[in-house]
């Protein structure tokens, strides 16, 4: 940006040269990449993009194509269970931790070490330990009930469910980590003060903890909620989609049409609904998290 | 017959690991009595306190409160009330709801608890707060909220835990008088754990300067003023600090007299505890306020010559600095006297208001 | 009536029952959720050193009869992708080549650029940098057509150079959040004292933050290695077929739908590939933590 002060731009040269990389990756990935796919996905584009406005012709498609409904719908429902299950179960565990317990260290190892993991380990990981031939249906029939049923990965309807638990395995013990650290913020007088006034445990958490977290569970939940937009790796290792369609989810969905199967505009109109989902998570957040100061401009 | 004690610890001890944070401690506190504890951090002021609200299980001995040995009960059956450093009032609830949170947990009926608010209320001066939370609140209403907390619980004693150490100088003081007022309207027993030596003095009627986990000495204020029982309650208390000088013991005429060097001052008229006995090794302790600066020379055997270093006006009075049998040295005077560096004056002491302690036991003899 | 109760009474420390009906339910809730965690890096373990016959008739759960090894020499030296049996060693050395370039270069690039936003804010800074923590929010997929064009005509796409510029570009929200964060929280009196004496902007960066700075170039170091290690979608996009990275290398090798599925190498090329982060997580627990908490700290 030019200074109107006649020796400024010399004198923070360096700091404008440092934030190139910075400026650059604003105006040219984030700005420029996300305009262009949105813009195209008012086009006709189908291996190539090319300019023809077509309207919202390819959204009505896209709507219309029964893979993309079934991406949603996984989307949808992955999305509720893993908010839902890894607040409770991080915050549960996150405050049993709190407990001023022994082996403090180890459980928090174990806790969370699978989000050192990549997705496709995780994937291949519960792809085993779910097989039905092999995994947790196998050994309980083997153990003399013979008509037990737990075929996840092989019965489309219960397939994104198989994907849930992999990724609450891997995901839960980041949020546990983020609440204890929040657990920790709480002033030890707090505590006091509320046993001296004979409020038992449980109420103090529910009553007073909780709602005093409530910036830790909102910027959990976003961070949470933007990842689990983004889920793609695990549903490629561990069902590739499938059987069939039943695991399809929106971020594979876009990438199987832009690279193996030259549908640009449906491609593209599918990650702008990806990117509006998103938006829709982020503006509340952003609005409520960035109101009262921090709109100061550039300094001096 | 022995009065009931609001509060007494019996050989109280409580150690952490391998530490020792109190150690076979004694304390009576009598009905309507506002002790302070008074002490660097570390000395486990805080400990004791945290001991007689149970919030800190003992390691040994007991607590009785309002003849009830409490020892093993939990904070909410001692009958206590507590206010803290940090304030501790729940932040998402409103003043009314801070205030009432305990009792409704508690499961008191409606009207007794819109009762007990309304009245702390009204002692403290609330009111018009009820509806806010805390962020909303300056760091002396919401002081005086987390008292109201204590009111309303309708206890005997109350626990303060260095209650004003998070506010301004200013706020300090005025809360510092709303206390003591308190206190005289309340009239029940209150224990309060502070490191200011101005609260304790202002507030207390009786001090107990901790250090080390232990009682050092317990007292009325103006005792422990000026007459500490040992060397580190002497200079603990006291601002500007009490001076000391290294010396023994000499007889000069019939009474004894303390000397360092060739400075000589008696010590008749000092009120001693023990013997005086000649040549024994002691610390010669004299206030600042307690010496007479002037331009000519006192009785012989209480006066000394000496030049001023430097002086420091402070308005209210002056404290000038000089050197006393060669240490550094300082005397109060009123604000309207200067001292020029290099001036030569007289100084006279007054040996009744002196502390002589032992120089190897530190006590005051 | 004394008020000194010599005896009896309550005295002393309270009683604890040794295990308490709340500690059994706290310890027995964490135990049940930390074998459930558990679980399956036991049983990857377990199958990698089992053979396939035992494999077929025994259950994952229980420890071999035999041990063997070999799953894992096959799995590094001879598992087959569908386009080759070379094992999980290309992958892992094609990762290493992706990986020690893009770490250095993306936290050098973040960390001058953290450094410049806290210290040497010019107008606009605050907003490009606020734009840049928003950038980091949106799906890939939307900016990844994009991308394979302008790499396409800068002639690096399926190249390494190609995905270190991909994980350079998306490390540096995360990156930069967290060096301008540090620099934000040292001393500023330090920085200006160092302008006082006359140091100039790369002068104070590299002779008063660097120094200062060691623990959170070990918090970038970790989040990054992990971070990139584990990426699979920019390294199948990008880095082209010969330089697939070991997360890509795998997928191929254990859902490719050629030959006889041979489990026991399988869950070895997993745990192989598994075991570069999971040594920088064992040996670092706390930096770990930073890390992760420092995407939760908002800017």
């Amino acid at each position: 940006m030019p200074n109107k002060r006649p020796f400024a731009p010399l004198r923070n040269f360096n700091a404008k040269v440092a934030a190139v990389p910075m400026i650059a990756t604003v105006l040219v990935v984030f700005v420029g990449c996300t305009l262009w796919t949105v813009v195209y996905s008012f086009t006709s584009s189908r291996s190539l993009p090319v300019l023809d406005f077509v309207g919202f012709d390819q959204y009505e498609r896209l709507f219309r194509t029964t893979r993309w409904n079934v991406a949603l719908k996984n989307l949808a429902i992955y999305g509720v269970l893993s908010l839902v299950f890894s607040l409770v179960i991080g915050f549960i565990l996150a405050a049993l931790m709190d407990q001023k317990i022994r082996f403090e260290n180890t459980f928090r190892t174990i806790f969370l070490y699978p989000h050192a993991l990549s997705f496709i380990v995780t994937g291949l990981a519960w792809q085993w330990i779910l097989a039905p031939t092999f995994g947790i249906q196998k050994v309980v029939r083997d153990l003399g009930f013979e008509t037990f049923e737990f075929s996840l990965l092989t019965n489309s309807r219960y397939t994104i469910y198989a994907i849930v638990i992999a990724g609450l395995w891997q995901g839960t013990g980041l949020v546990m980590a983020l609440m204890l650290a929040g657990l920790r913020t709480v002033d030890d007088e707090i505590w006091k003060a509320a046993r001296v006034d004979g409020i038992p445990a449980w109420k103090t958490y529910v009553f007073i903890i909780i709602p005093m977290m409530r910036p830790v569970f909102v910027t959990t939940l976003v961070i949470i909620a933007a990842a689990i937009v983004k889920i793609y790796d695990l549903v490629v290792a561990m069902t590739n989609g499938g059987p069939g369609i039943a695991s399809e989810v929106p971020a594979k969905y876009v990438y199987d049409l832009m690279f193996s199967r030259g549908n640009l505009g449906q491609g593209l109109a599918a990650s702008t609904i990806m990117l509006t989902t998103v938006l829709i998570i982020l503006v509340p957040w952003a609005l409520m998290e960035f109101r009262p100061t921090n709109r100061k401009g550039g300094a001096k | 017959m022995m009065p009931v004690h609001s509060v007494s610890i019996k050989d109280l001890a409580v150690s952490f690991g391998s530490v020792d944070v109190l150690k076979d401690l004694n304390l009576d506190i009598a009905d309507g009595e506002f002790l302070v504890l008074l002490g660097p951090s570390g000395c486990g002021k805080s400990t004791l306190l945290n001991c007689i609200a149970g919030l800190l299980d003992v390691s040994e001995g007991q607590i009785v409160i309002k003849g009830k040995n409490v020892t093993w009960d939990e904070p909410k059956d001692r009958g206590i009330g507590m206010v803290f450093q940090s304030y501790a009032l729940y932040p998402q609830m409103t003043v009314e709801k801070n205030l009432s949170f305990g009792l409704r947990v508690a499961g008191l009926p409606k009207e007794e608890i819109a009762k007990r608010v309304a009245a702390a209320a009204e002692i403290l001066q609330i009111g018009p707060l009820l509806q806010r939370k805390p962020g909303e609140l300056s760091g002396g209403q919401r002081q005086r909220v987390a008292i109201g907390r204590a009111l309303v619980r309708d206890v005997d004693v109350f626990l303060f835990d260095e209650p004003l150490s998070n506010l301004d100088a200013k706020l300090r003081s005025e809360l510092r008088v709303e206390i003591k007022r308190l206190h005289h309207k309340l009239a029940n027993t209150m224990i309060y754990v502070t490191h200011d030596q101005i609260e304790a003095l202002t507030l207390a009627d009786r001090i107990a300067v901790m250090k080390g986990g232990l009682i050092q000495q317990l007292d009325e204020p103006l005792t422990i003023y000026n007459k500490p029982r040992n060397l580190f309650v002497a200079s603990f208390i006291g601002s500007p600090a009490m001076n000391f000088l290294k010396g023994e013991i000499v007889t000069q005429g019939a009474a004894p007299a303390f000397r360092s060097g060739d400075f000589v001052v008696s010590l008749d008229g000092y009120e001693s505890q023990e013997p005086l006995t000649d040549g024994a090794e002691v610390i010669f302790g004299f206030r600042p306020e307690h010496v007479s600066i002037n331009d000519t020379p006192g009785p012989a055997d209480r006066s000394c010559a000496a030049s001023v270093d430097i002086e420091e006006p402070m308005g209210s009075d002056s404290l000038i600095w000089l050197k006393i049998a060669g240490k550094p040295a300082s005397v109060r005077t009123e604000a309207g006297r200067r001292f020029k560096p290099g001036d030569n004056v007289w100084l006279t002491f007054n040996p009744a208001m002196a502390s002589v302690f032992d120089a190897n036991t530190e006590n005051r003899i | 009536m004394s008020t000194r109760p010599s005896i009896g009474e309550p005295r002393g420390r309270k009683p604890k029952r040794f295990l308490s009906p709340a500690s059994i339910m706290i310890y027995g809730i964490l135990i049940v959720a930390a074998i459930y965690y558990l679980v399956p890096l036991y049983v990857m373990i377990m199958t990698s050193i089992k053979g396939m016959p035992e494999i077929r008739l025994g259950n994952i759960f229980s420890p071999p009869v035999e041990v063997t090894f070999q799953p894992w020499v096959t799995a590094w030296n001879s598992a087959c992708t569908g386009l080759s049996c070379e094992g999980i060693k290309v992958g892992f050395f094609n990762s290493m080549k992706i990986l020690i370039p893009s770490v250095i270069i993306s936290i050098i690039v973040a960390s001058v650029n953290g450094y410049a936003l806290s210290n040497w804010r010019f107008k606009g800074s605050e907003f490009f940098f606020t734009a840049l923590i928003f950038g980091a929010f949106i799906p890939y997929q939307v900016m990844l057509y994009p991308l394979v064009i302008i790499t396409r005509e800068l002639g690096i796409f399926g190249t390494l150079t190609g995905v270190i510029v991909i994980h350079t570009i998306f490390g540096m929200p995360i990156l930069t959040l967290l060096f301008r964060n540090y620099f934000v929280s040292l001393p500023p009196e330090l920085f200006k004292a160092a302008r006082v004496d006359g140091a100039g902007f790369w002068r104070i960066f590299l002779q008063i933050m660097l120094p200062m700075s060691v623990p959170i170039f070990v918090v970038a170091v970790i989040l990054q290695v992990t971070g990139i290690w584990n990426d699979f979608l920019f390294g199948v996009i990008f880095a082209g077929t010969k330089n697939f990275p070991m997360t890509v290398q795998l997928n191929n090798i254990v859902n490719s739908t050629q030959g006889v599925k041979e489990y026991n190498v399988n869950m070895a090329a997993t745990i192989l590939t598994g075991a570069v982060p999971l040594l920088v997580y064992f040996f670092s627990g706390k930096y770990f933590v930073r890390g992760i908490a420092a995407g939760a700290v908002k800017g």
